[in-house]
């Protein structure tokens, strides 16, 4: 086992943490604000990928494909908020858990008729194709340099916006006071609708980015969103650093483990027993390490009391 | 020479910046009736907070019966002999008002790890919850929905309820909160009936209520003890005058 | 005797009537469809236990029906068929992993509380995939029935159709039993207002965790049931979907009630049967009736029965 390996799994690692860290950011956006749980985002993340498929091959542009991609997410987003989710807000989170699961059973079904149930074949530009050489010896993909560097920059960029901004100060007053914020003339209901978009457009990029490295398929959503629950429970909710750090951590000890939890056994009890229990432990390992967590900090790693 | 059941000692608690609780000392003897005023805002929350065990103060003890339970939770206390009633109305909604104080009682006879035989039918729990409900003036209303309750009788189910864990020490946030004038009247008489009976801590505005019947009474301002004496001395006291009373003597 | 038990009543004579009704119509599809209707009931009935009437959101109790699963299976895999054994083992498997799971999880309140849940069942789930010696993602199949020495013979589609009848009505009467108990009192009481419990002087944690273990140790057993019917145990027993429907079916038949389960149970499976009959693509239809009945239905089928409706 040679460090260029070990470097080349931390980035896959960085890179899985970056997709999720756009979900989780998503998530507890809206449900720090909005007080809404909302398990439907797995789908928005499927349909960002689908429709940027979809896009890239309508207009032979995958830049093209990628903006259309976004921007058709975005809608969706704001239509199943409009349409679906409003009525949501005042419920009890059981409702919203059980309404939001309707709706996954919706889109990933609506997928199948659209795109059948097989996976989509996504083809990458030759200038996304290639490698780069980040160390001697180390040849690493530049699709997911890039989706790394994504991924790092919209974080900063929400960081921005949410610390430095205005609106990003009204997103905050609103998830501790809404009432206040709607008495001061602001207009709580177009500030969710956005606020959802921005959720939705999150996840549709995380789904575009992610769509040639993994599978683009009906039900891609839900396996992604479980494991930012994870993320989630482990950084604490409502506090967009917590999902950073969450993110990093789960991505990185899920490819990492998944890498080298069996050789690493083998050393330690016999490579049979190693061969059996591998790749279930690794499997299983950022569940335990959710677990690990919960045990010591039940409110998570940096849960937010009122906004950051 | 009454020993003092409950005894705080330099209690300090600072949410961020706002100090909430600023080293406060507080005394209450076995049997008195103990009434603690103060203007909005003074801190009263916090400090009842402390006292019953939800929130941990940042600095100081609290003794309760000998022993100290600054560390103790809230159960805990509870079942040291400690009742609360809350300040907004905090009862089982949907339970009968016999079923809400036949679960106070039930807190305090045995261990509830029983499975199979209907509590309902238990007279070791119903027995005890109709005479507290009948103490207090609810006996009609024993099997009528909580939620159905009158807002005066609710306040009246919330006393019961403490009652009912035969405590040793009664914490009650406002008791009259909410009620006319009738009913406020019928409570501080029902409550006088338990004076010398039962340790009273009362957290009350009604200043009537108050001097009728506090024995001692602290008054809380900015998170401090301003002043704590008998009626007649704490009404005499220019700061307590000027803090708090100003406007209602 | 009230209107209600007359329902609840004609309701039993009517599940002890399908049997014989359907051999008489030459339709013996129907003793399993309803077979398996009562297998998701005593699921549902379990998770109302904690759902219903302890307000604790589990969205990860398909994970159970797997233990209690894969329990039978592995045991029957190395050729101990012992049926007693079996389920003994199957209810104490998955009331030990409640234990586990519960122990972390109960701490927690909420919206970390769905999530934990449904995480811990996913763990679950990839334990199951990874799991080559017993089919991994395959599964693998029951070749030998759960044996009861003579007493009953599982095999026999119409005996052990009874055999879950019975053991339905034990369940959904022993949960009732245990909701007015002093131990479901407090557990109902912690759901009602937990800041007044604890001020009374019960610690909640306990109660639930409990609760908790009770609820999976039933749900095990709804799961050795299942691997039983199906004669095949894989892995999407513990599907996270799995878990949503049975927390629906809950739901539709009314939280907090004795005969909402089986009710949801049959509302929920009828509806997925005859819609699947009619095209391929039911869930497109499912999923939004499924949002509208969590928008507009909210008391569940059991608000339906006449009489009271509340327990204890």
């Amino acid at each position: 086992m040679n460090l260029i390996l070990v470097f080349e799994q931390l980035l896959n690692g960085v890179q899985l943490g970056v997709t999720l860290f756009l979900m989780a950011a998503g998530l507890t956006l809206v449900f720090g604000i909005m007080n809404l749980v909302n398990l439907a985002h797995g789908s928005l993340y499927m349909v960002g990928a689908y429709l940027t498929v979809a896009a890239v091959q309508w207009t032979g542009s995958y830049l093209a494909g990628v903006a259309l991609g976004l921007a058709g997410t975005l809608v969706v987003g704001m239509l199943v908020e409009v349409i679906a989710l409003r009525t949501l807000y005042e419920r009890d989170h059981l409702d919203q858990v059980l309404a939001t699961f309707g709706l996954i059973l919706f889109f990933n079904e609506a997928i199948v008729l659209i795109w059948g149930r097989s996976a989509l074949y996504t083809s990458l530009p030759a200038w996304l194709q290639g490698h780069l050489e980040l160390l001697p010896g180390s040849i690493y993909p530049l699709y997911r340099a890039v989706v790394i560097g994504v991924g790092l920059a919209v974080g900063a960029l929400l960081w921005y916006v949410v610390t430095r901004t205005r609106l990003g100060m009204l997103i905050r007053a609103g998830a501790s006071n809404r009432q206040m914020v709607a008495a001061l003339g602001i207009n709580i209901r177009l500030l969710y609708t956005l606020v959802f978009g921005c959720g939705a457009a999150l996840a549709g990029l995380a789904g575009l980015m992610a769509g040639p490295i993994y599978a683009v398929q009906p039900g891609m959503g839900e396996l992604i969103l479980i494991q930012v629950f994870v993320v989630i429970v482990i950084g604490g909710i409502g506090s967009i650093r917590g999902a950073l750090v969450g993110s990093l951590i789960v991505g990185v000890v899920d490819t990492l483990g998944r890498a080298f939890l069996k050789p690493v056994l083998g050393h330690v009890i016999s490579p049979t027993a190693a061969e059996a229990a591998g790749p279930a432990l690794a499997s299983m390992l950022i569940y335990l390490l959710m677990a690990a967590v919960l045990a010591l900090r039940p409110e998570g790693l940096f849960p937010a009391r009122s906004g950051r | 020479m009454a020993e003092a059941i409950l005894a705080a000692e330099k209690l300090r608690k600072a949410f961020g910046a706002l100090l909430a609780t600023d080293g406060v000392d507080l005394e209450v003897a076995e049997g008195e009736t103990h009434a603690i005023i103060g203007p909005n805002g003074a801190g009263k929350t916090t400090l009842i907070g402390q006292l019953a065990g939800n929130l941990r103060p940042d600095e100081g003890r609290i003794r309760f019966a000998g022993e100290d339970v600054t560390r103790l939770s809230a159960p805990q206390r509870a079942r040291k002999g400690f009742a609360r009633s809350f300040q907004i109305t905090s009862i089982y909604r949907d339970f009968t008002a016999l079923d809400n104080v036949s679960l106070a009682v039930q807190a305090h006879a045995g261990h509830s790890f029983r499975f199979w035989r209907p509590a309902r039918e238990e007279p070791a729990l119903r027995d005890p919850a109709r005479a507290v409900l009948e103490e207090v003036g609810l006996g009609g209303r024993a099997d009528t929905l909580a939620a159905n309750l009158a807002h005066g009788e609710q306040r009246q189910l919330e006393v019961a309820m403490a009652l009912a864990t035969r405590p040793r020490l009664l914490l009650l946030d406002e008791p009259v909160a909410g009620m006319g004038l009738e009913e406020s009247q019928r409570m501080v008489q029902f409550l006088s009936g338990l004076k010398g009976r039962r340790t009273l801590i009362l957290v009350e505005h009604d200043m009537d209520a108050v001097f009728t019947l506090a024995d001692r009474i602290s008054v809380l301002v900015y998170g401090r003890i301003i002043a704590s004496g008998t009626p007649a001395e704490v009404r005499a006291n220019p700061d307590v005058r000027r803090a708090y009373l100003g406007e209602e003597a | 005797m009230s209107a209600r038990t007359l329902v609840l009543a004609a309701g039993v004579l009517l599940l002890l009537a399908v049997p014989p009704l359907a051999q008489l119509i030459g339709q013996p599809y129907y003793i399993d469809l309803v077979r398996r209707v009562m297998v998701f009931a005593i699921a549902a009935a379990s998770l109302n236990l904690i759902l219903g009437y302890g307000g604790l959101v589990s969205f990860g109790h398909a994970a159970y029906l797997g233990v209690g699963g894969y329990a039978v299976g592995i045991l029957a895999f190395y050729g101990h068929h012992n049926g007693w054994l079996q389920w003994a083992v199957a209810i104490a498997a998955s009331a030990l992993v409640a234990l586990v799971i519960g122990s972390i999880s109960v701490r927690t309140r909420g919206i970390y509380f769905i999530m934990i849940t449904l995480a811990f069942a996913q763990m679950l789930y990839f334990l199951g995939i990874s799991l080559e010696e017993f089919g991994g993602d395959d599964g693998m199949r029951l070749k030998v029935k759960s044996q009861f020495s003579g007493l009953v013979d599982l095999d026999n589609p119409v005996a052990f159709y009874y055999v879950v009848l019975v053991l339905l009505l034990a369940v959904i009467t022993f949960v009732h039993r245990l909701v007015n108990s002093r131990f479901g009192r407090v557990l109902r009481a912690a759901k009602s207002n937990e800041a007044r419990s604890r001020a009374i002087g019960y610690s909640p944690y306990p109660y639930q965790l409990v609760a908790f273990v009770i609820s999976g140790a039933l749900c095990g057993l709804a799961g050795a049931l299942l691997a039983n019917h199906t004669a095949y145990i894989t892995p999407a027993f513990m599907d996270w979907t799995r878990s949503g429907e049975i927390m629906f079916m809950v739901i539709l038949g009314g939280i907090g009630t004795a005969a909402g389960p089986a009710l949801g149970a049959f509302a929920l499976l009828l509806v997925e049967d005859v819609l699947s009959g009619w095209t391929e693509h039911w869930q497109v239809i499912l999923g939004p009736l499924l949002v509208l009945s969590v928008l507009f239905f909210k008391r569940g089928l059991a608000g339906l029965l006449p009489g009271e409706k509340r327990d204890g």
